[in-house]
């Protein structure tokens, strides 16, 4: 089983996700380019990194989706397959509809960069089978203020598609811990088979100790350990 | 030469806080003034179609695949005969 | 605050891909015509190119006729300070360049150090002042896209970004507007192009007023083998362009930046340049692929004065020419003048020298990241740089009579007599402030002293991910992946301290980015720097330019961190006001494994704090009376050269040693304002009691001994506020004091126990005489400063 990273024209976080995945993760990993029609048979996991896809001039995400790879990443999902989007890769899949909702402009109107703690609302099967309320990640995007409606919202709720959500370091959740206004501080979510994660914060950013910081490598461990 | 004139803005439900932050702005320059302010965007597309009827339709395709995001925007468009 | 609140990507829809615009026939017969109606060579029109009766006449003698319009244009650009550094080149002359890890002295797109495994690293630091004040942005966004294309041009990827930025005083709305416009502008460009912002410096002082100093750094990672220069010359060559198109923006910004601001330059908005870093990135990416494979010969990216330095630097060495042919060059108006293709200085755009055999090679690598090459001509034989224009030479120049006919100027200087008036700080006149506590906490509370954490958390400053220390550190330390290597980089320069004396300011501005990188574990390698001053034909400021320079060799000399290129930014003056002269230094350092790399923040209950280096002399030069009393109060305070090499190399012994557990440099805002930070910095917020009244004891077990009153203590605000050079707060654990003290006794360091550290159940910064503040209220007040 190999993962594949996909790699937009403006991606920057590529190299970032492949380094993790190869070198921490130790998964054999390679880059999947945006013209690229199919996905190889052998991939198990696609992850669409972070950046500014075509420079995000029209509107975040909204260029990459309409990219030969992407359409290969639908049908690879349609048939079970674990795609991840952070950060910009999750804006590509909400504009893809591969996960519901929109990303809007953050409320303070400032891109942010800083380590924030996370509650794991649900604890299970394939991205967080893993002990541990909170987790640290950093967050890093100038639009990343999640937007549903409040049906789309309970349908969230209701299928246990809310995965992380901003709050305290002790996991209390309250608008004081929304770093960017998101709908009730929705930070990832997945679609309804579970399959597909989407989340702001990067745990490729935090998955080795020279970095200081290793709860991101829980979310990959888990989900390489459900593709194996 | 027809132009296309495309007008993205966010769904009157969702908020806007570019919009927000504008009509900060103005309360500060022009108390009184606004009232509420959404932020847009305005795309100008010269085409190669020269049928009018045919152009429409397939913008409205473009806009709803691309040029907006039907989760939170909605558009409009207006074609126009413009001499290059 | 306009830009702050108006997003830029609704103003600005970059097309996905420029089509290159190519002249009608019409509109070409047309331009030919024009060209016959050229402006004659009158005296107006060359001064109001910045030539001089002088350097025309030279013109004259090298072409041997009169210059076409084209040609007036090309030399203007070649010959401003911009370009020529013809003022500054007398002094930049003598700055050390050379050791054993240069790999790349000054002349080149950027510096190149060598640090060890077949690595190198490149770096550079560049101003971009005129053009952020007129569009804050747009200034700040091209000054970043500008330098990251000088790093990745000599074949570097780079791996950080440093912004060491002076605004005016914040209180002014304009001011506020520029800081808001500048900050988003780096943001803009550096995040999505992703390329760290590990750190910086900002400052604010009325003294910036009007024009405020932009200056952007980079550092670059490359191996040795990829290094690449910009000349190239063998005859048959092809010389490509690829990137952006050619438009009008930015005609003459190079001519721009070496004017003072005045409410005409205000005006000349359309000097601004646009930035693209979508494009940025993808000439990133295709500039690295087209190197590493070995595919091109030289490399150029068209900065300032875009494609006529570009084209003088490829050829202009040897007898090597180039011919080039404007009818080639993608232009996104139909109606260029070659003139002013010649100056424009669209961003985003590269000028590359290949085999003719490797054009398809070249062609399909550029294609990879939808681009384009344009070959527009190729490298000749006959020394001369000729310019095509609609089948007609609209220039032809010999190439390297450019560069070594360049004027060269010993400008005029004479002791500025601002000097003689400066208030000096006595004792007597200057009382010690009534409540200590109270200064400490308004300092803190101040933008100049105050938390930076608003700008830099609008940075992404972990993409790459290798960042290790991330802003707020002594300095920025990135890992080198696969290697226990790290590199710091650390700017600095206090401009007060160099207004008052411009030797001495300059020189501990070069020792200050040592001690920075020093407090972080690194051994300083070189430096590189931007000079930003007034108007250099003026005596008084020509002379804090000699002062400085020769200050900063002084220091680079002693400190062993040559100097590697650098940037000359003058008419830095806003009404004939000049700035304080600011010779920012960027410097860079090396940690051998990472255990070695130290931080601020105060680690372990119990843990002695220990004062190290040399006496705090006086309140001159000080913040706390610019801040709070906005007096520019001398004298600076001097700086011994030998004392602080011996320092920088005992906090290293000491730290490699494994003794030290905590490092921080006393600047600005003095022992009080470091000691605060250590507090904020722990990662437990951890406090301290400190006496620097007593001479405290601890015996070789650690426990706390005999206290006995120290003998010739300096006035407690002195202790406490004074920003002498040469001063280091450590920390350690108690059972290693004696160690650290037989070393600083080897050294020839004075060290003295200032306190210890206090426990979670009391986190709170307590100084004897002075009282005890809390460490959520020294919180409070730090983060309160942003403007």
């Amino acid at each position: 089983m190999k993962a594949g990273v996909v790699v937009f024209p403006g991606s920057n976080c590529d190299q970032d996700c492949f380094h993790v995945l190869r070198n921490v993760a130790k998964v054999e990993t390679e880059y999947l380019w945006h013209r690229d029609a199919t996905i190889p048979s052998d991939v198990g996991l696609v992850c669409l990194p972070g950046g500014f896809t075509y420079g995000d001039y029209l509107r975040v995400g909204a260029m990459a989706h309409v990219s030969p790879i992407v359409r290969a990443v639908k049908e690879f999902a349609a048939r079970g397959g674990f795609v991840i989007g952070v950060c910009n890769g999750f804006q590509i899949l909400t504009e893809s509809g591969l996960l519901p909702g929109a990303l809007m402009h953050n409320d303070c109107l400032k891109f942010l960069c800083k380590t924030v703690p996370l509650k794991v609302e649900r604890h299970a099967a394939p991205w967080t089978d893993f002990e541990g309320e909170v987790l640290r990640v950093p967050i890093a995007h100038g639009q990343g203020n999640y937007y549903i409606d409040p049906d789309g919202l309970e349908r969230l709720q209701d299928n246990g598609q809310i995965l992380f959500r901003y709050s305290d370091p002790d996991g209390d959740v309250s608008k004081e811990t929304n770093p960017n206004g998101s709908v009730d501080n929705i930070a990832g979510i997945t679609n309804e088979k579970g399959n597909v994660l989407g989340m702001m914060p990067h745990p490729e950013r935090c998955s080795e100790s020279e970095l200081g910081n290793t709860d991101g490598l829980r979310i990959w461990e888990s989900v390489l350990g459900h593709c194996r | 030469m027809l132009r296309a004139t495309v007008t993205v803005t966010l769904k009157n439900e969702v908020s806007d806080p570019q919009g927000h932050a504008v009509r900060d702005t103005l309360d500060n320059l022009h108390p009184g003034f606004a009232q509420r302010v959404r932020v847009g965007k305005i795309l100008h597309i010269d085409l190669k179609e020269s049928d009018r009827e045919k152009a429409r339709a397939e913008l409205d395709k473009i806009c709803r695949e691309v040029l907006s995001n039907p989760v939170i925007e909605e558009y409009a468009f207006e074609i126009e005969e413009v001499t290059s | 605050m306009g830009r702050g609140v108006f997003p830029e990507d609704l103003c600005v829809f970059a097309p996905l891909r420029f089509k290159p615009l190519f002249l009608k026939t019409t509109e070409r017969t047309a331009m030919v015509e024009a060209l016959k109606n050229d402006p004659a060579m009158t005296p107006e029109l060359i001064a109001e190119h910045g030539i001089t009766p002088a350097e025309y006449d030279k013109i004259l003698q090298i072409l041997g006729r009169e210059p076409t319009f084209t040609e007036l244009g090309i030399f203007s650009v070649m010959w401003s300070e911009h370009c020529s550094y013809k003022n500054s080149k007398k002094y930049l002359k003598k700055l050390p360049t050379r050791g054993p890890r240069v790999l790349q002295g000054p002349g080149e797109n950027a510096g190149i150090v060598d640090i060890g495994e077949g690595l190198a690293v490149a770096f550079k630091i560049e101003s971009h002042n005129h053009p952020s004040y007129v569009e804050p942005y747009q200034g700040a966004a091209t000054g970043i896209g500008g330098i990251l294309r000088d790093i990745f041009t000599m074949g570097a990827r780079p791996i950080a970004l440093v912004d060491p930025l002076r605004f005016g005083d914040p209180r002014s709305p304009k001011n506020r507007h520029i800081i808001g416009g500048v900050v988003k502008g780096i943001a803009d460009y550096g995040n999505c192009v992703g390329v760290p912002t590990v750190g910086g410096e900002t400052h604010f002082s009325r003294a910036y007023n009007g024009n405020p100093l932009i200056n952007v750094m980079c550092i670059g990672l490359m191996k040795h083998s990829e290094i690449t220069r910009a000349c190239a010359s063998r005859t048959g060559d092809l010389v490509f362009y690829f990137g952006n198109s050619t438009g009008r923006d930015g005609v003459h910004g190079a001519t721009f930046a070496s004017q003072e601001m005045s409410e005409q330059t205000q005006a000349k908005r359309s000097a601004v340049q646009v930035g693209d870093p979508f494009m940025g990135k993808k000439i990133l990416e295709a500039t690295l692929d087209l190197i590493q494979a070995g595919a091109v010969e030289g490399m150029q990216d068209m900065g300032a004065a875009g494609l006529t330095c570009c084209s003088c630097e490829m050829a202009g060495k040897g007898d090597a020419g180039v011919v080039i042919d404007l009818d080639k060059v993608p232009q996104r108006a139909a109606d260029l003048h070659p003139y002013e293709m010649m100056l424009s200085e669209s961003q985003e755009r590269m000028l590359a020298v290949c085999r003719p055999e490797k054009l398809d090679e070249v062609k399909r690598l550029l294609a990879h990241w939808d681009l384009e090459a344009h070959v527009l001509g190729q490298v000749t034989d006959d020394g001369m740089m000729r310019v095509r224009f609609a089948g007609k030479e609209v220039a032809a120049i010999p190439a390297e009579l450019i560069s070594t006919e360049s004027p060269e100027y010993d400008r005029e200087y004479v002791r500025s007599s601002y000097l003689d008036s400066i208030e000096m700080f006595d004792e007597e006149t200057h009382p010690a402030p009534k409540d200590l506590k109270k200064t400490l906490l308004d300092l803190l509370a101040t933008p100049e002293l105050g938390d930076k954490r608003w700008i830099y958390e609008q940075y992404d400053h972990m993409v790459q991910l290798n960042t290790v220390l991330i802003p707020g550190e002594s300095s920025g330390v990135l890992r080198i992946k696969d290697t226990d290597l790290h590199i710091a980089i650390a700017s600095d320069c206090n401009g007060l301290m160099c207004w008052l004396d411009p030797r001495m300011g300059a020189r501990m501005a070069v020792a200050e980015s040592a001690r920075n990188l020093a407090c972080s574990g690194a051994r300083p390698l070189a430096i590189t720097n931007c000079l930003n001053f007034g108007n250099p034909m003026k005596p008084e400021i020509f002379y804090q330019f000699k002062e400085a320079v020769e200050g900063m060799g002084e220091a680079c000399a002693a400190l062993d961190t040559p100097v590697t290129g650098g940037n000359v930014s003058f008419y830095n003056e806003n009404q004939g006001e000049a700035v304080w002269p600011t010779p920012v230094i960027g410097m860079i350092g090396l940690v051998e494994r990472p255990e070695h790399i130290a931080t601020v923040g105060f680690k372990d209950e119990g843990d002695v704090v220990l004062l190290v280096g040399g006496p705090a002399q006086h309140l001159g030069g000080s913040q706390l009376y610019a801040l709070l009393q906005d007096k520019w109060l001398g004298p600076c305070p001097t700086l011994d050269l030998e004392f602080e090499k011996r320092l920088i190399e005992f906090v290293l012994d000491a730290i490699r040693a494994g003794l030290v557990k905590s490092a921080q440099d006393i600047s600005e805002g003095g022992l009080a304002v470091a000691l605060a930070e250590c507090c904020l910095k722990s990662p437990n917020g951890l406090g301290a009691e400190i006496d620097l009244a007593m001479e405290m004891k601890t015996d070789a077990a650690g426990t706390e001994g005999s206290r006995k009153r120290r003998e010739s203590a300096a006035r407690l605000d002195i202790e406490l506020f004074s920003e002498a050079p040469s001063r280091v707060v450590l920390t350690l654990a108690p059972d290693r004091v004696s160690e650290l003290e037989a070393l600083a006794a080897k050294a020839g360091i004075p060290i003295r126990r200032i306190g210890r550290i206090r426990p979670v159940s009391k986190r709170a910064l307590s100084i004897a005489s002075v009282g005890e503040i809390e460490v959520s209220d020294l919180r409070r007040a730090f983060q309160s400063g942003r403007p």
